[in-house]
């Protein structure tokens, strides 16, 4: 595509220096406030709320994972589902038929998923825009036609059926609200992460290769590394999350994580906004509850409501959630400083 | 080898109707230079329409043409309204758009038209015609007869006429364009419409064979998508030679490599695409992009 | 002499950038302006807000008419063409396209063939080369692709940014030969930004420096070109 990229630095480049960290402040703020609400929410939400919002986090993971890719690193995937499958079907596998714990299942699919990003992120090279689009396009559709394929693994069509795991040392909690903390938790520490990853020369380089590759090269940037690298971690993040996912609902089926899933996780992360961690989180909301809304409005026809409020959405928020607060922080940074 | 011959032939019809849309995708990719994911229900949409007009007594023919227009007007529409005010928005904001047209379209279609499937009919003869031991069906014949016709208009009216011209000019370096005193907006609106166009030819085409119904386009958008890669997108006999290709592929595979069965025959699709993308991304017929650094 | 095109008070920004504080030049009918002035000063910003493509505020009048905060392809169609900084070669299509290309905003659509002779017959090349396509042309056959298209339109007012930016001396010698001749023989009104002044002075009638965005010297080109301080700082000696 010859469309050029446009970022949001402009915008922010022009606002002060002392509005900058004046953001970077109250951003944090924003974040520990965050948090301190999440951990009261156990007490105060029912199970199945509780479950949406462990769901919420879950998606997080994975919105995170494919921002790292195409909002910093400018490598569209419509394939995240692919990944995702791995990593809910490595949990299952390895939990039905091998009867390992559950936590030890995560960083199994973690690193199973970061080797075969990687792997697929090699040939990916070849790929831009529109092509790598396709290809990972191609990808999420064959995952749930392999997945029924080899039925002796996976459970074929049926699925595998999990059990929810209870809370460990015998915590006062309910299995329910045992899997919102440790997913809390998880999304905790791949958020510090990410965050460590994406600000110092590392994220500047990813960044450098979204925005121009040749001169980015032409710098001494080993590009072909790096975006084999970003796509592995990327990958790496989003099967954690689909791990997750297995162990949170209980259940994986090869249906589940179809095309369509690929497409909500593209919805999620511009929505959220690219190039943005927060937007993960933005995005995941939308996500899990908007479809929902969608149904309590229309009962006969849900996604053309849905449809529409992307849409009108795209309108009012191009940049998503995130891309909206930070331009409007650096308007309002401008006139006040 | 009548076997191998007839799924061929019937390869190259199915092959013709991926072709068609194929064209439609690579038409408003060449014009806007973004993949309108709503394409295949769009086409839906607009054969739904005829199926309407049919109902209500109105000759095939005169069906097919009102349909042709009105899916060429609701592709400008479309373009005015819904896509130009995120026109100069980030690709990615534009794909959402149309993944909520997708959305849109599938789901008022079922809501208006139920998701129980409709026959539509086709305007070719019912009788088989016969060559050797090779059975073609009048409307295969036909759909590719069809698809060519329109195939070649849109090349002539690319190549050689002057708005054709001003057509790709727009999609290829709009600032440039402006600066010929080009309305890049409406060129824009234009590959929409035409694509719109298309989209219903394809839909009417396909109908008879597949049935009607609101996810008739999903399975066939893929197939499209892959013709469309394998010749080129930015090719658009490429992309009905594409179609053609993926058509007999699809058949022959189907019916000689014995595991596939009819289960993965969208893998088939699959495969191709990607072995497409790695070997030679611009496709069969595709020019590679000019950068100049 | 009256002025074709008269800006006053154009100030003009990116996004959040502003780039023009206010500035006040004309171009007189039949005559070859030039603006000079370092990289960065604000030259191609000139050009570009005369033809809409960034965001002004103030006065632009063309033949008359106010046109600033009209769109390029309208301000085009009025008759000002403009032969863009990079070229704004059409890289994918033929050298021939390119120039049907420049003759679509015109007014009266007939007598292309005519143009197309004219056009050759400035530039030679052009004709050799008119199946080729356009990105695989040299650095100065695309400049020529560029005014050729330019003149394509039957202009009034001719923008050319920055002609000679990498070009050998003697295909810009020859560019500027040509520009000359299209305005001696067709009365095309030329306003050409360029960085390098030597060469500006010695084909333009009136010559305006900008320094970041903001006119600090005007007059007749012969003039400016014996004032001393442009001597040293944009002449070498």
């Amino acid at each position: 595509m010859t469309r050029p990229q446009t970022t949001d630095a402009p915008a922010l480049a022009a606002s002060s220096p002392a509005a900058r960290a004046a953001f970077g402040f109250w951003r944090i703020v924003g974040f520990v406030v965050l948090f301190a609400v999440a951990l009261a929410l156990p007490f105060l939400l029912s199970n199945f709320r509780l479950f949406q919002f462990t769901l919420v986090f879950v998606y997080a993971i994975a919105l995170l994972g494919l921002n790292i890719l195409t909002g910093y690193n400018g490598q569209i995937s419509l394939g995240h589902a692919a990944f995702y499958a791995v990593g809910a079907y490595t949990t299952a596998i390895m939990i039905d038929k091998w009867d390992v714990h559950y936590a030890l299942t995560i960083p199994v699919a973690g690193v199973l998923c970061l080797v075969a990003g990687f792997l697929f992120g090699i040939p990916a090279l070849r790929l831009e825009g529109l092509y790598l689009a396709l290809a990972t396009f191609a990808l999420s559709l064959a995952v749930p036609q392999i997945l029924k394929y080899f039925e002796h693994w996976t459970g074929g069509s049926q699925g595998i059926v999990l059990s929810k795991p209870a809370p460990p040392l015998g915590l006062p909690l309910t299995p329910d609200q045992w899997l919102y903390v440790f997913s809390l938790a998880i999304l905790v520490i791949l958020f510090v992460l990410a965050t460590n990853l994406l600000a110092g020369r590392t994220g500047r380089a990813i960044v450098a290769i979204r925005d121009n590759p040749i001169a980015a090269q032409a710098m001494g940037i080993h590009t072909a590394l790096y975006k084999s690298l970003v796509f592995g971690v990327s990958a790496a993040y989003t099967g954690v999350a689909g791990a997750l996912s297995a162990i949170t609902i209980a259940f994986v089926a090869p249906d589940a994580f179809n095309v369509f899933l690929s497409i909500t996780f593209l919805v999620g992360i511009v929505v959220g906004g690219l190039a943005s961690i927060s937007g993960a989180i933005f995005g995941a909301f939308f996500i899990q509850f908007v479809p929902n809304w969608a149904q309590d409005i229309s009962k006969a026809a849900p996604w053309a409501i849905y449809g529409i409020f992307l849409i009108v959405f795209m309108y009012v928020m191009p940049r998503g959630i995130a891309g909206t607060i930070r331009l409007a922080w650096a308007r309002l940074g401008r006139r006040l400083l | 080898m009548d076997i191998f011959l007839q799924q061929v032939v019937s390869g190259i019809a199915t092959g013709g109707i991926y072709g068609s849309l194929a064209l439609a995708l690579v038409m408003i990719y060449q014009a806007t230079d973004v993949v309108n994911y709503a394409q295949g229900e769009m086409a839906m949409f607009s054969t739904y329409l005829a199926w309407s007009m049919i109902n209500a007594g109105l000759p095939y023919w005169v069906t097919f043409f009102a349909t042709l227009a009105a899916a060429f007007v609701g592709g400008i529409l479309l373009e005015r309204i819904v896509i130009r005010p995120v026109e100069n928005a980030p690709i990615l904001t534009i794909v959402i758009v149309c993944i909520g047209l997708l959305v849109i379209f599938n789901s008022v279609a079922g809501w208006i038209y139920t998701y129980t499937q409709k026959p539509f009919p086709s305007p070719f003869p019912n009788r088989p015609i016969k060559i050797g031991n090779v059975i073609f069906g009048a409307h295969d014949v036909g759909a590719i007869t069809v698809t060519l016709i329109v195939l070649l208009l849109l090349y002539v009216f690319f190549r050689y006429t002057t708005l054709g011209l001003a057509m790709r000019a727009a999609a290829q370096n709009p600032v440039s364009s402006r600066l010929c005193g080009i309305r890049v907006g409406w060129m824009l609106a234009l590959g929409w419409g035409l694509a719109g166009l298309v989209g219903a030819v394809a839909g009417m085409m396909v109908a008879p064979v597949v049935f009607l119904d609101p996810n008739m386009m999903g399975g066939i958008l893929i197939y499209a998508f892959a013709s469309a890669t394998l010749g080129g997108f930015t090719s658009p006999g490429g992309a009905v030679v594409g179609g053609v290709i993926v058509g007999v592929a699809e058949n022959l595979v189907g019916t000689y490599v014995r595991f596939i069965g009819t289960e993965l025959k969208l893998t088939v699709a699959l495969a191709i695409i990607l072995i497409v993308l790695m070997v030679k991304p611009s496709g069969l017929f595709g020019r590679p992009a000019v950068h100049r650094v | 002499m009256r002025a074709l095109l008269e800006a006053k008070g154009v100030h003009a920004q990116y996004g959040w950038t502003k780039v023009l504080h206010g500035v006040d030049f004309a171009v007189e009918e039949g005559g070859i302006t030039t603006i000079l002035g370092a990289n960065g000063a604000g030259k191609t910003t000139t050009l570009r807000a005369v033809c809409g493509m960034v965001k002004t505020a103030g006065e632009i009048r063309f033949d008359g008419r106010r046109i600033e905060g009209q769109a390029t392809e309208d301000i085009v169609r009025l008759g000002i063409a403009h032969a863009p900084e990079g070229r704004g070669t059409f890289v994918n299509l033929t050298v021939e396209e390119n120039l049907r290309l420049g003759a679509y905003g015109r007014r009266e659509r007939g007598r292309r063939a005519e143009d197309f002779g004219r056009v050759y017959q400035y530039f030679p090349v052009l004709r050799e080369r008119r199946a080729q396509v356009a990105g695989t042309l040299s650095g100065g056959e695309q400049q020529m692709l560029a005014v050729a298209r330019a003149l394509m339109l039957r202009p009034r007012l001719l923008l050319l940014d920055e002609p000679s930016l990498g070009l050998a001396p003697l295909v810009v010698r020859e560019i500027f030969r040509i520009v000359r001749a299209i305005n001696r023989d067709e009365g095309v009104s030329v306003l050409l930004v360029e960085q390098n002044a030597a060469l500006a002075l010695d084909v333009a009638d009136h010559a305006y420096l900008l320094e970041t965005g903001r006119v600090v010297m005007s007059g007749l080109a012969g003039e400016l070109r014996k004032n001393e301080s442009i001597r040293r700082s944009y002449l070498g000696y």
